[in-house]
């Protein structure tokens, strides 16, 4: 019998000198493509270690579509429409950060009661775009009531933007001046009707996902981003404010009326991805103090845009305006040369400032953990991509 | 309202403080109030640095930018995140100017840790030849500008000494043409 | 009797027209039956290949349940799906991939085109990167117009794929 284990051993370990197994031989690389149920068109290439990420490195690009060299052939005002696209479901913001930076090149005043128009769109649409970022992330963790309702909810909104603007998703509302038209009869109160309908559903969402034992369980204590680390690479948005840093465009840099408006930065100092999915909740629930503020606040009567001029321009100069969307401060910086064509259109987008973070919180994690980890960094390729 | 003023203030600042690369002191601007915050900022900078240096383009209510040549370029930054107190990069762009033969980098610096910074954006310049455009990165000093360089050099052809990897990023793998954002690189029709 | 009728000469001749007759009995119910469990359960592949995607997931939403036609989106594998829906714009990056996943789809395959980039390029027509229209590389069906179209848009292009495939034959 001995005889036989030893031989047995030696088998063994002639075996495993014959396959000559070394480190790398253990990893498998995977490739979490453009189609993935779990990735969207973004693909990051992965190896993994038993069941733990060792090295991730991101490709982007499959929906570049070159906005910032387009932006160099049309005017000012032809812009909007294109650029309105990298995000679709957000697009009023984009517009407006667009718009501020226009302004100031060329010297347009924006009336008041436009001023509140375009900030009233602007927070409609951050509930719109929380909503569908949770119904997402609901199809990423395999529960589908957490994609029914926010998208049912978020139709609802998207009747208020249409009676608004008058498309469901591109509105095209914003443009340097002001706003296109004025509010249609009756919007206050449908407005008001809606935010009191949406502040009870808030309350049982809160019931069904957040204090779920298994959303909490796949999302507490996973991927942890600590202050200094966020800092230093650079993250935005709500990714920033759940680790710990109460930061908000709108309050370090009040543009249009927000100075005026009373309201607190939702901010969370656990940094793992239960913050950074609780504080976009935190903030749309802040949004409807928003809104009724602004509804509040706002003149009864006046104009709400500048008069159209056909092909704005002003002197050569340069600008950089940001503006806090839902992904975070989307920067716009715009080099113009005199002439009705911007000479150089550049967008800092928040999704691409994120990007950083991915590898940082994927190395060393579970793979399971992995959509978790991904959609709570709150990235939208097309974005990313622009 | 005052963010009207503040913009009526900006235009009449900008018809007279833009310039494009020509040198300006600061005590030639005295017809309108310059704002003190940002004004010690550039002081601090120019006072360290001397003026052949650091050159300040503009001073207005929030934004400052200064021009600095390539090779100063690390010295400055590293001063700017040590002393001034800012952190991380917005972004990092590039823009190409044919009729001067130059390309123009620029990094927007902010700062999440300062509350007083926190609203002011530093816009931090140089500007290298087109022909032979080669920069020192500073992605030791603000590593949120690694993706960013990454991106200015395949779109524009600005090659990051000590980038760890300057290569192809959003573009498809089959690009063979000249980088896209120069400005004889022509859109089809147009 | 029978036997008189039944000999060696018109033997091949009495099974060739009972084939005949047996094929075109069952020819007709059988296809509507084959083609009437294709298009009440049509799945749709999970590729998103632009901004249209986020009328595509309204879609599926509680006003516009498209799941009340069988399109449910399968988030298994590809092998199992019979639909394509090009949401898009779709790039020179993007085209050798949606090539791939349509090469491994298993026949009987239909392509519905969404929105005006997948149709002709749309707004970004003049873009470096963006291909002019997507049926010079999958073989489209339906076309949906729109940027982006609505859901309702959307809900009659599936229709109008349905219709197409009653009219189809069975091979």
């Amino acid at each position: 019998m001995e005889n036989f284990e030893q031989k047995f051993d030696e088998t063994i370990k002639r075996g495993l000198e014959i396959v000559k197994e070394t480190e790398e031989d253990r990893l498998m690389t995977l490739s979490v493509g453009p189609q993935h149920p779990g990735s969207g068109h973004f693909r990051f290439t992965i190896k993994v270690d038993g069941d733990y990420i060792v090295y991730c490195d991101p490709d982007p690009g499959y929906v570049h579509r070159g906005e910032e060299k387009m932006c160099e052939y049309r005017n000012f005002i032809q812009n909007i429409p294109h650029l309105e696209r990298p995000v679709i479901h957000d697009s009023t913001n984009i517009t407006y950060s667009y718009s501020l930076a226009v302004e100031e090149l060329t010297n347009i005043q924006v009336p008041l009661r436009g001023q509140y128009i375009r900030a009233l769109a602007s927070e409609l649409n951050r509930q719109v775009y929380t909503l569908y970022w949770l119904g997402i992330y609901g199809i990423f963790l395999g529960h589908s009531t957490m994609f029914m309702w926010p998208v049912g909810d978020r139709e609802l909104f998207i009747d208020l933007l249409e009676a608004l603007t008058g498309a469901r998703v591109t509105h095209a509302f914003n443009i340097p001046g002001g706003v296109r038209n004025d509010m249609p009869e009756g919007f206050k109160d449908r407005c008001l009707r809606q935010v009191a309908y949406f502040e009870k559903r808030l309350v049982e969402y809160e019931d069904i996902f957040y204090n779920n034992p298994l959303f909490r369980q796949r999302t507490e204590g996973v991927g942890i981003l600590t202050k200094e680390d966020a800092i230093k690479l650079g993250v935005t948005g709500s990714v920033l404010r759940a680790s710990g840093i109460p930061f908000d465009v709108r309050k370090a840099e009040p543009y249009d009326v927000y100075e005026e408006i009373d309201f607190k930065i939702q901010y969370m100092k656990t940094c793992d991805s239960y913050a950074r999915s609780m504080v976009p909740f935190l903030d749309m629930k802040e949004s409807c103090h928003i809104i009724r503020e602004l509804l509040d606040k706002m003149p009864q009567s006046g104009e709400v845009r500048a008069k159209l001029q056909p092909n704005p321009k002003g002197p050569a100069g340069e600008s950089y305006k940001r503006v806090e969307s839902g992904r975070g401060a989307l920067g716009y910086y715009i080099v113009s040369d005199g002439t009705p064509k911007p000479y150089r259109v550049k967008l800092s987008v928040g999704s691409f400032r994120n990007m950083l973070a991915l590898p940082f919180l994927l190395i060393g994690s579970k793979l399971a953990d992995m959509p978790s980890i991904y959609w709570s960094l709150n990235y939208w390729p097309v974005e990313a991509d622009r | 309202m005052s963010s009207n003023q503040s913009n009526t203030q900006n235009g009449s600042e900008q018809k007279k403080n833009v310039t494009d690369s020509t040198q300006t002191s600061l005590s030639k601007k005295t017809e309108i109030t310059i704002p003190e915050f940002e004004s010690s900022i550039v002081n601090q900078l120019v006072t360290k640095f001397t003026d052949k240096i650091v050159q300040v383009v503009y001073v207005r209510p929030g934004r400052t930018k200064i021009l600095v040549p390539p090779n100063e370029i690390v010295h400055v930054a590293t001063f700017i995140r040590d002393t001034l107190g800012f952190d991380h990069a917005e972004s990092v762009s590039g823009t190409d100017y044919p009729k001067d033969n130059q390309i123009e980098v620029i990094y927007h610096l902010s700062s999440y840790s300062d509350e007083k910074l926190s609203s002011h954006v530093l816009a931090l310049s140089t500007r290298v030849d087109r022909n032979d455009s080669r920069l020192p990165t500073l992605i030791d000093i603000f590593k949120s500008a690694e993706y960013h360089e990454r991106e200015t050099f395949e779109m524009l052809g600005v090659y990051f000494e000590g980038h760890p990897r300057n290569e192809r990023f959003l573009l498809p793998e089959d690009w063979a043409d000249i980088p896209p954002l120069r400005k004889e690189f022509r859109i089809k029709g147009r | 009797m029978i036997k008189d009728l039944v000999n060696p000469t018109n033997f091949n001749l009495m099974v060739g027209k009972l084939g005949d007759v047996l094929t075109r009995a069952l020819d007709l119910p059988l296809g509507y039956a084959i083609n009437w469990g294709r298009i009440w359960s049509l799945w749709p592949v999970h590729l998103e290949t632009a901004c249209c995607s986020v009328e595509f997931g309204a879609a599926s939403g509680p006003r516009y349940d498209v799941e009340r036609f069988g399109i449910i989106e399968a988030f298994g594998s590809l092998r199992q799906c019979d639909l394509i829906v090009v949401q898009g714009t779709v790039t020179r990056k993007m085209a050798p991939r949606l090539r791939m996943v349509y090469d491994q789809m298993p026949d009987p395959k239909y392509v519905i085109a969404m929105g005006a980039c997948a149709i002709t390029g749309g707004l970004y027509i003049d873009s470096y990167n963006v291909l002019p229209g997507v049926d010079g590389i999958v073989p489209v069906d339906v076309y949906v117009p729109g940027c982006p179209p609505r859901p309702e848009t959307l809900i009659q292009g599936c229709m109008l794929l349905q219709e197409k495939i009653k009219r189809s034959k069975i091979r």
